[in-house]
């Protein structure tokens, strides 16, 4: 049992986070923009690397250093939307889809041009982990990313309910059309939305990256979680997203669990395609996911 | 020496730009015809490669099969396995919208690539399948087998081209594009859009394990990190969307023109400085990235763009 919890749960829940982290911007760029959003696991990498880069030159713990990856995210992905998806906001949001899979792609390659194409880590050396009340094993990262997804999950519920503009997000995410004939700016909607998914992307990058190293394919192998995170969750809540992630984590991790036997219940080299199937499952038998979410 | 040096290139160009032609022509039938978007041709591709080269090759205790079977029929097993595959996926996720359909064929690649990696009973797993056979290959040896077997890929393509042409323009096609264009009206005609889809992806789905079955055959060899899947998967759309979505021609022409981009840029590439060779593929990519979104954006059509055959009032 306690094997349980300190070598399934707790990393079920700090990748949940990652995944809840980056789904929340896709759940919103779905419920604002309309479109499935394939580049935002390498948005998640590039804010990654950026934190990285500043390790290299201020040597200081690299959660200190997020601003930078933020940063760096909101430029790219306010520059991606700016160049390459609004001239496309007319057509079928498909043609969206096709353009961000290949944003996916220059991400990528910008990644593996400017920082090489290896493994990188951000702190080297082993470090222990924290030991509570003599039975939990639990690393200082994953408590870090496990309290501080929870500061930023609280953070964004008070925002999206007390704040004018987070109200407008989600009154453009549920009736675009009510949205602006009551006269609300629905660009400036569209660009904090991109500001909130890339800081939020990047922050779930580093917390990937430093769990297990950066590399350039880091964020499109989280994708397909991501999405059907945001699916769970229902598209364009974006605290459903957060859910969605937090249990997709768990499920990919509980499922290599020993329940039934002395095997692992799913091989843990499938562990991946647990996700797929929730999601698939999902669209299937309940589209809104589990908070009500939009229908496309 | 140079001239027969570069006849030779141009030979390997043509070869590998006809096995994409293929995967053109079959993304055509899916996105082109039925508007149904796939992300996993990487996927279906590598079933294909997989099916033939263990229905071809001669006997090995490393991995299921070496049926020892003649190639013809390795490349038939290619389409009906990566057919069947198809269908199971079909099955269960034509139903989806566009960007459902979209997000799961993207996992459907991955599982199929892990399925590759992890059953090594079935594919030896990442050491992959050697041996696999040409066609004639005892015949010729050499250069001239290249020749031979680029009559052998064009033979196919020729072969998927016709396939296309009439199912665009069978009665089986304008259904099919009456779906694409406005679902609704077509189901309110009568039309059972769900078989359609269905079909239309299995069709797909067959034809891309026939390309993936005619590079193993190139190969000879197979293995998981032989492609990187993504880049294949992006390049077909690129080639499809240059050369015109929805037209067969455009299809063929599209991978033919990205292709020979493609290579050429290698030529430049790899004159470059060792450190900069390496890095070179991804400026690359990202020029094959930039290329899309301007395709896109200006492009939209393609440069066959395409035209709806006339209507015969007989």
């Amino acid at each position: 049992m306690i094997d349980f919890i300190n070598l399934y749960l707790v990393p079920g829940l700090t990748i949940g986070s990652v995944y809840a982290l980056g789904a929340v911007g896709i759940s919103m760029i779905f419920g604002i923009l309309r479109f499935a959003h394939f580049a935002h696991g390498d948005l998640m990498t590039i804010g990654g690397y950026g934190v990285l880069t500043a390790v290299w030159f201020i040597p200081v713990h690299p959660l200190l250093l997020l601003p930078f990856g933020i940063a760096l995210a909101i430029v790219s992905a306010l520059a991606v939307d700016q160049f390459f998806y609004k001239p496309l906001r007319k057509l079928p949001t498909i043609y969206t889809v096709i353009a961000s899979f290949g944003v996916a792609l220059i991400f990528r390659s910008l990644a593996q041009l400017f920082w090489s194409s290896g493994n990188q880590v951000f702190i080297s050396g082993v470090r222990m982990p924290v030991v509570l009340f003599d039975t939990f094993r639990i690393s200082e990262l994953h408590m870090q990313v496990i309290i501080l997804t929870l500061i930023i999950a609280i953070a964004l519920h008070f925002f999206l309910t007390r704040s004018k503009l987070g109200r407008a997000m989600r009154a453009v995410s549920d009736e675009p059309e009510l949205a602006a004939v009551a006269g609300l700016d629905t660009e400036r909607v569209i660009r904090w939305t991109w500001v909130i998914g890339a800081s939020m992307a990047a922050t779930a990058g580093v917390f990937a990256g430093m769990d297990t190293s950066m590399h350039p394919n880091l964020g499109w192998n989280l994708l397909l979680a991501m999405f059907a995170a945001a699916v769970l969750g229902g598209i364009g809540k974006p605290m459903g997203a957060i859910a969605g992630g937090l249990i997709i984590g768990i499920a990919e991790e509980t499922a290599t669990f020993t329940w039934l036997s002395d095997e692992p219940l799913i091989s843990p080299s499938y562990k991946s395609a647990v996700a797929f199937f929730i999601m698939v499952a999902l669209l299937l038998f309940r589209p809104q996911g589990l908070f009500k979410g939009r229908l496309l | 020496m140079e001239m027969t040096g570069l006849l030779f290139y141009l030979v390997s160009v043509l070869i590998a730009g006809g096995i994409y032609a293929v995967l053109c022509l079959a993304l055509n039938v899916q996105w082109g015809m039925g508007g149904l978007f796939n992300a996993g041709i990487a996927g279906f591709f590598a079933v294909g490669a997989y099916a033939s080269a263990i229905v071809t090759t001669a006997v090995s205790s490393k991995h299921l099969g070496g049926f020892g079977l003649p190639i013809p029929v390795g490349l038939l097993a290619a389409m009906i396995v990566a057919g069947v595959t198809g269908w199971v996926v079909a099955k269960i996720c034509v139903r989806l919208k566009s960007d459902y359909l979209a997000m799961a064929s993207v996992g459907i690649a991955e599982i199929l690539r892990l399925v590759i990696v992890n059953e090594s009973w079935l594919t030896n797993g990442s050491l992959g399948i050697a041996g696999v056979p040409r066609p004639f290959g005892d015949l010729v040896h050499g250069r001239e087998a290249d020749l031979l077997y680029l009559a052998v890929v064009w033979f196919c393509v020729l072969s998927v081209y016709i396939l296309c042409q009439r199912l665009y323009l069978s009665p089986w096609g304008r259904t099919l594009r009456a779906i694409r264009d406005n679902e609704d009206s077509a189901r309110a005609a009568g039309k059972d859009v769900d078989w359609f889809r269905l079909q239309t992806f299995v069709i797909g789905c067959a034809i891309m394990g026939l390309a993936g079955g005619l590079s193993a055959h190139y190969f000879k060899f197979l293995s998981p990190s032989a492609t990187e899947p993504l880049l294949v998967t992006f390049l077909v759309w690129v080639m499809l969307m240059a050369g015109g979505s929805g037209n067969n021609r455009g299809a063929i022409v599209g991978a033919l023109v990205i292709w020979f981009i493609w290579s050429a840029t290698e030529i430049f590439t790899s004159r470059l400085p060792p450190e900069w060779v390496t890095r070179s593929s991804y400026i690359r990519m990202l020029l094959v990235g930039l290329l899309l979104q301007f395709v896109l954006q200006k492009f939209r059509s393609g440069l066959l763009p395409e035209k709806s055959p006339k209507i015969r009032s007989d």
